[in-house]
């Protein structure tokens, strides 16, 4: 089974967060939802394994963790 | 400057003193009450027509006081004006970088600072009504200086203060004026001409050079008609200083929106002689009057220090910010430099250390155009190198505001969500942005800089700030400091070479000389080899993986923009 990776992993953290924020500056809520639920699709699908997405699932209720 | 608006940035207003309540009328600490540099009468007072000097700083602030030391250790005649005569009321400044000390210790006071100052390598963020997590920071090694001290502003301009005098017993040309208060400037192609009011009357003096690190409200701007640009965001801070018993741990606590402050973010730094500093992020539409009344403040302060502490106030203040900057930092003979030039939001102590950053750039491309080994136009090359730094600190600022103080709902959702997450999962915690330590500006886009010609590591490219090495018992930067420099390791190269009356001289050093393997790390990579050029503010100019005259020769000449 392959892990999830919960450890800091991301090349540019302080620029990936500034462009997520400005990718919804402008759209109002509902728009807002959208794009992270669009978001949500995309990486998942780049994930692809089935055994990460189950694991970033149960991570995201912060339970059990 | 005047202490007032230095001291309050861009609202140059609604300052309270308040001594400790514990102790009544005595003062918690005489540094503020007796004059560092009284007010003299000076022979320029009497002089039949105005005396014209080399240089004139406004404001002896950190960045004029630096400025001040950097010229006269270049054997360059300087004069410092201020209108007050004593060091900042209150802590102020108080987080300075590893950058910020090795200057320091360039211009021989960086010692005191660090004997003085604390360090914390501990931490807790706090989100709502709870503790998030905490963290350890790993200490750096290979360093000199630690990667940041706090320690109040106004024990880091009296080292400074310090020093000139000693520059002064050695018979350096350098003079500080208390309560010298310039009223009016006239600006000219090869000089500027002062009008300067002291308690005993009005005096004109001349210079060749104006420096102005007159602060966020500089006169000297005001008077030139120059304004900021680009408003980039607005905020006040309840800002106290607070003296507590020495058992209070020495950690950096960090809340968002916590309960005592809704909506906004505190802060808890410790600072030297048990004086513990807080920031209350407060929003930009407040009635300030009401905030900084003791009545208001105390119940706040209980609530993040909990009920049981004992504390005395020493100093509190309204702090205003705003995120902007000068078009440029040069107007022919005038210079601007630190506050006066740019503001920054307090996230990540970009204030006072990018100012000294300032004054390390500036001061020996001026020794060189005053000596006429470079053209004047090397002087633009200070307003673009520092007007790209000023740029990433307003950029990386704005960024921790923005999850300080998020501007939509949706930034809001976001930030939550990363602290929500940061308290279970470790991955989200780089993510937590509280304000980012102050890193020195590669200049990127430097036309001083010469096309990198080694596959070196990243962080030595041409433009970026030399980091330091341990070389055995002793370090690398003190080797590099005030002049161009030809560092060499395991690469032949002669002991100097000079082009155009600008020296550059060798330093020999092989991979073997620092058994820790930093130096490599740090200025070889996978290279073999390698020689670089270094300026005299210890930035690379120029780097190849051997020395070749020629184009060594033309690196010189590009550094002192004359290519």
């Amino acid at each position: 089974m392959t892990d999830l990776i919960l450890t800091p992993n991301l090349d540019n953290a302080d620029g990936f967060y500034a462009d997520l924020v400005t990718a919804h500056d402008g759209l109002g809520r509902p728009d807002s939802d959208a794009l992270n639920a669009r978001l949500v699709l995309i990486l998942a699908n780049h994930i692809g394994n089935e055994d990460v997405l189950s694991q970033a699932l149960k991570a995201a209720t912060l339970k059990d963790s | 400057m005047t202490r007032s608006p230095r001291h309050d940035h861009a609202a140059g207003q609604d300052r309270v003193r308040r001594r400790r309540q514990s102790i009544g009328e005595e003062p918690m600490n005489k540094i503020f009450e007796v004059p560092l540099y009284a007010y003299e009468r000076s022979p320029d007072q009497d002089a039949a027509s105005s005396v014209r000097h080399k240089v004139i700083v406004i404001g002896a602030g950190p960045i004029g006081l630096a400025t001040a030391i950097d010229l006269a250790q270049q054997g360059v005649e300087v004069v410092v004006l201020d209108d007050n005569d004593k060091v900042s009321f209150g802590s102020r400044a108080i987080c300075f970088s590893q950058r910020t000390l090795d200057i320091a210790d360039r211009l021989g006071a960086g010692q005191p600072m660090v004997e003085k100052g604390v360090f914390w390598d501990a931490g807790k963020v706090y989100f709502d009504d709870r503790q998030v997590y905490e963290f350890n920071l790993q200490p750096d090694t290979g360093y000199a200086n630690p990667a940041f001290i706090n320690l109040q502003q106004y024990y880091f301009e009296k080292a400074f203060v310090e020093r000139i005098r000693e520059l002064q017993a050695d018979g350096a040309p350098v003079e500080i004026r208390g309560r010298n208060k310039v009223e009016a400037i006239g600006t000219h192609d090869d000089h500027v001409k002062l009008e300067v009011e002291t308690p005993e009357g009005p005096y004109n003096v001349e210079a060749d050079w104006l420096i102005a690190c007159d602060g966020a409200n500089s006169p000297t701007r005001r008077m030139l008609g120059l304004d900021f640009e680009g408003r980039v965001f607005e905020d006040n801070f309840l800002i106290a200083d607070v003296v507590m018993e020495a058992d209070f741990p020495s950690e950096r606590w960090f809340w968002f929106d916590p309960p005592f402050n809704r909506g906004q973010s505190a802060l808890l730094h410790k600072q030297p002689d048990n004086v513990w500093r807080i920031d209350l992020q407060l929003g930009w539409d407040i009635d300030k009057e009401q905030e900084k009344r003791p009545e208001n403040v105390i119940p706040r302060l209980k609530a993040m220090l909990g009920e049981d502490v004992k504390f005395d106030l020493e100093w509190v203040s309204i702090y205003t910010f705003q995120c902007r900057r000068m078009e440029r930092f040069r107007y022919g003979r005038v210079l601007f430099a630190g506050d006066s030039a740019h503001q920054v939001s307090p996230f990540g102590a970009r204030g006072a250390n990018s100012g000294l950053q300032d004054a390390d750039n500036l001061c020996w491309k001026l020794k060189l155009v005053i000596d006429g080994k470079a053209p004047e136009l090397l002087l633009d090359s200070y307003s673009r190198e520092r007007v790209e730094a000023a740029d990433e600190n307003i950029r990386m600022s704005t960024r921790s505001t923005e999850f300080i103080t998020p501007k939509s709902d949706m930034s809001r959702l976001l930030r939550d969500a990363v602290l929500d997450l940061s308290e279970h999962y470790e991955f989200a915690r780089p993510l937590v942005n509280s304000g980012r330590l102050s890193t020195p500006c590669a200049y990127s886009g430097s036309s001083l800089s010469s096309a990198d010609a080694l596959n070196g590591p990243d962080i030595t490219r041409p433009g970026s700030a030399c980091p330091d090495a341990p070389l055995g018992d002793e370090f690398l930067l003190p080797k590099l400091a005030g002049k161009f420099t030809l560092l060499t390791i395991d690469a032949d190269a002669p002991d100097s070479i000079e082009e155009g009356g600008v020296e550059a001289t060798r330093l020999a050093l092989s991979v073997k000389d620092d058994p820790t393997l930093e130096l490599k790390r740090r200025y070889l990579g996978d290279a073999a080899s390698a020689a670089y050029l270094i300026r005299p503010d210890q930035h690379v100019a120029a780097r190849r993986d051997t020395f070749e005259e020629n184009a060594f020769r033309q690196a010189i000449r590009r550094a002192t923009g004359k290519e």
